[in-house]
């Protein structure tokens, strides 16, 4: 069987179209690179959808924080505590029976119990709590004399956030931000191992770089080929938020724009 | 009493805890939450402490290796120390567990492997099978069943130290250049060795830029515990399965149905409290070591 046969077979092998067996004996490096390569799909979506939707709840979330009434700040402050005090492992166990018991009170929740609602609703949380606190971080650290400028040319309520705050507010948590987005896209590995099942054997790359693993006793092929898809994710997002990091900082002196400086942060 | 298939009463800690079939409320719940199986979920949350207490001075140390590795004047051990700081960024932990421990495994038993059988003649790796002779296994198949699980959490242990020692070094390494080049420039003129100033002026002085990135490496190693269920490590997480599902009368005095959510409702918040006291905790070491440093915090406390 050719290489491209196997491409054709098993690239979309995590979503159910193609070969529906997974390989017996073999397992060539191709099938290997195939089927992790198709599992990183699941990755992307959960990663892609959650940081989207994440993107506007953390905003609001880090408005929150920095609001004078208790009555909106005290929740903002739980919600971000909550999630970034408790790993994510244990959120994603607590959701899945959580959605479990609520199933059994109402069909409505059927859908909750798989991974691709789910498991995206725990890291669309995750996410904003996570990115809620950098662009609270970033709200504070708005120099003072942008707002003063703002207030001396009449701007006040809406047009000030919108003209003044918010886009310093991005350019400011931009680099944290784009590292967030970074170690999203590693926390989505954990889905499958936590209690959301794989059904039909469609997982996530993790998923099937264990499975190749379990299978051959040799975990020397299949984790760095995982190692390489994750490297190859995250150069693209990098250079995607590069983009918009260049685009937030047009307006700043050639000298003073500053790159993506990314640190490290590992699990959640 | 209950009928049917007897098993052995669970023995109980409380005097009132003798007949479960006819307790109501608290009472029920304190014989519930004290059965010789909750002992064990109770002992895993001293495993997982334990393990934070063997592997935050363990990643340390191999931070500490690989900052100073990644300093060194000879290239090819710098190169080693920044590869390893560098190999964990980009890819995910999770992978670098489950990597790791077969890894660290079969390394351990091919290393048995050449020294014990050096007439073996087969090949370790035949197609899907990993064979190492019987001398050569690890922990040795007649091993009584405590030595797998001590086997299994040091090879735990020795991979959470590998993963987030090079977090620390990451952080070590920054912390190593973040100190005051004045301070290394009087040192120098007064006349010390790399060695003296290294010893004498560097360490002493780096912590106290290294403590809010090492604790926030804290703060992602508690985080990260619940991952030794992945290692096979029978940890909370595997305790919080198997007493939360429904427990069938048929086999149980405590019978209750599926109580999973709550199960880990509770490490939640378990997990939260251990942030909240490392939080706190961590502010009290931070204006203890910034006193008399030169840094702003330092001068305020001054």
């Amino acid at each position: 069987m050719s290489c491209w046969q196997t491409v054709q077979d098993y690239a979309l092998r995590s979503l159910g179209h193609g070969e529906r067996l997974l390989p017996r004996e073999g397992y060539t490096l191709c099938e290997q690179i195939t089927l992790i390569g198709s599992g990183m799909i699941w990755n992307i979506y959960f990663g892609a959808v959650a940081l989207f939707c994440g993107f506007f709840l953390a905003v609001a979330v880090a408005l929150g924080k920095g609001a004078r009434s208790a009555l909106i700040r005290k929740p903002s402050e739980w919600f971000i505590f909550v999630f970034r005090g408790s790993p994510l492992f244990i959120q994603f166990f607590f959701a899945y029976f959580l959605f479990l018991s609520l199933k059994s009170v109402h069909p409505f929740f059927d859908p909750f119990t798989s991974a691709w609602l789910g498991a995206l609703i725990v890291l669309f949380l995750n996410t904003a709590a996570y990115s809620g606190e950098i662009f609270h971080g970033a709200l504070r650290s708005i120099p003072k004399g942008d707002v003063e400028a703002a207030d001396a040319y009449g701007f006040s309520g809406w047009p000030r956030f919108r003209r003044i705050v918010w886009p310093t507010m991005l350019r400011l948590a931009w680099p944290a931000y784009t590292n967030e987005a970074i170690f999203l896209f590693h926390a989505t590995t954990l889905v499958f191992f936590s209690g959301f099942p794989a059904r039909g054997q469609r997982g996530d790359a993790l998923y099937y770089a264990k499975f190749f693993a379990d299978k051959t006793f040799n975990p020397f092929v299949p984790y760095p080929i995982l190692a390489a898809w994750f490297i190859l994710l995250t150069l693209v997002v990098i250079g995607l938020f590069g983009l918009v990091n260049r685009r937030l900082n047009r307006h700043l002196p050639q000298e003073a724009r500053r790159g993506l400086r990314l640190r490290l942060r590992l699990i959640r | 009493m209950r009928g049917g298939l007897s098993c052995p009463r669970e023995a109980a800690i409380f005097a009132f805890c003798s007949d479960p079939a006819t307790l109501e409320g608290w009472r029920w719940f304190a014989c519930y939450l004290s059965t010789p199986k909750h002992a064990n979920l109770y002992l895993a949350v001293g495993t997982v402490l334990l393990l934070l207490a063997i592997t935050a001075p363990a990643a340390l140390a191999f931070g500490f290796g690989g900052a100073m590795a990644a300093r060194s004047r000879i290239w090819p051990v710098a190169w080693i120390g920044k590869g390893y700081i560098a190999i964990v960024r980009g890819v995910p932990d999770i992978a670098f567990f489950l990597f790791f421990v077969i890894a660290l495994d079969q390394l351990l038993e091919v290393i048995r492997h050449r020294i014990r059988c050096p007439d073996w003649e087969a090949a370790i790796w035949q197609g899907n099978d990993f064979v190492v002779c019987a001398a050569a296994k690890l922990p040795p198949g007649n091993a009584p069943q405590w030595v797998h699980d001590v086997y299994g959490f040091c090879l735990a242990v020795l991979t959470f130290a590998i993963v987030f020692g090079a977090f620390a070094a990451n952080v070590l390494h920054g912390a190593m250049r973040a100190v005051p080049r004045a301070q290394i420039e009087t040192a120098e003129a007064y006349g010390m060795t790399r060695h003296q100033i290294f010893r004498r002026i560097l360490v002493p002085q780096m912590w106290v830029y290294a403590l809010p990135g090492l604790g926030n490496l804290w703060m992602v190693l508690t985080k990260a515990t619940p991952l030794l269920f992945l290692l096979g490590v029978e940890d909370i997480v595997y305790w919080a399965r198997e007493l939360g599902g429904t427990a069938n009368p048929r086999f149980t005095d405590y019978p209750h149905g599926d109580w999973r959510m709550w199960y880990f409702l509770a490490l939640l918040v378990f997990y939260l409290g251990l942030t909240r006291v490392s939080e706190l905790a961590l502010e009290r070491v931070m204006r203890r070591l910034s006193r008399g440093q030169a840094t702003t915090g330092g001068r305020a406390a001054a």
